[in-house]
């Protein structure tokens, strides 16, 4: 088995209340230092068999087709080792 | 007229909205997202709710349903078609809308009755208002922040395609306001308030919505 993974992040421009919410609450526990925090998602696609570039073409599509919505969201894919 | 009302697994208001349509003088027609036709109705109505639990985005899941197949390609055909709430979610998600929905920038679940400017009367579901009617239905969601980036929201209002706007505070962050959108041709229209929920003095804050719905009555007449 091998793993992909794809990182999902709001576009600079797009507002991210969550994160912003999450950057409110870490000096309340003493953490300093944090100017800001952007909230993301990440998937972790287990994959049968080996990865091709044509596998890894057909992940990319899904990534920018459901996983992420490109209107508001960039993508990033990776491989990683298990 | 027949207004067909699709119910997604989650939905919430398709039995107010199917009421609104009944309210209106149309025939109400129930359709299932895995159905693969429209069942031959004049207009569809994508109810509020959280369909696929809002699971992954608001309306991504729902966006790829059987019944989402036909109703981009009677959208492109000129169908109307209005998303309420999570309908305008699902109509982003699947393009036929432009910019997206994201969670409040106050972070807290909205519901209140909010007043709405209408600012384009040449949709098919804003026909029975007058341009610049100020009117109150209920807004109730917790992700209800229209976004786009500024080339698409300059675009938006150079071609008059804002539906409304919020009146008076910005309720939850949506980008100069904008309570619903419509597309290029005018026949798809996103609103994130609920005007299926007032329809009726004894149900509702008022009965400004109806008009959504016999606006697309009178529309199909004249066409």
């Amino acid at each position: 088995m091998a793993r992909v993974v794809v990182d999902v992040m709001l576009k600079p421009e797009i507002l991210d209340p969550q994160g912003k919410a999450v950057a409110q609450a870490l000096p309340r526990l003493g953490f300093d230092g944090i100017a800001s925090v952007r909230q993301g998602k990440r998937f972790e696609l287990e994959i049968e068999g080996g990865i091709t570039e044509e596998r890894l073409t057909s992940i990319r599509h899904a990534a920018e087709t459901l996983l992420s919505n490109p209107v508001i969201e960039d993508f990033t894919v990776h491989v990683e080792d298990v | 007229m027949r207004v067909g009302v699709v119910t997604f697994p989650g939905s919430l208001d398709d039995a107010d909205a199917r009421r609104a349509i009944a309210l209106a003088g149309a025939e109400p027609v129930a359709l299932w997202h895995a159905d693969a036709d429209l069942h031959g109705v004049d207009a569809v109505v994508l109810p509020g709710g959280f369909s696929y639990g809002d699971y992954l985005r608001c309306g991504a899941i729902a966006r790829f349903a059987p019944v989402m197949t036909a109703v981009v390609d009677a959208a492109g055909g000129g169908l109307p078609v209005l998303g309420i709430c999570n309908g305008f979610q699902v109509l982003c998600e699947s393009h036929l809308l432009p910019g997206a929905l994201i969670r409040n920038d106050h972070r807290k679940f909205n519901c209140v009755d909010q007043e709405l400017v209408v600012e384009n009367t040449s949709t098919p579901w804003t026909w029975d208002y007058s341009i610049g009617q100020r009117i109150v239905v209920p807004l109730k969601n917790g992700e209800g922040g229209f976004v786009a980036d500024d080339a698409t929201l300059d675009r938006l209002e150079g071609e008059g395609r804002v539906v409304a706007r919020y009146a008076g505070d910005n309720p939850n962050g949506s980008y100069r306001g904008i309570a619903g959108v419509c597309n290029e041709r005018g026949n798809v229209v996103g609103l994130m308030p609920h005007p299926e929920h007032a329809v009726e003095s004894m149900t509702g804050p008022s009965t400004d919505g109806l008009a959504f719905f016999t606006s697309v009555l009178t529309s199909l007449a004249a066409a």
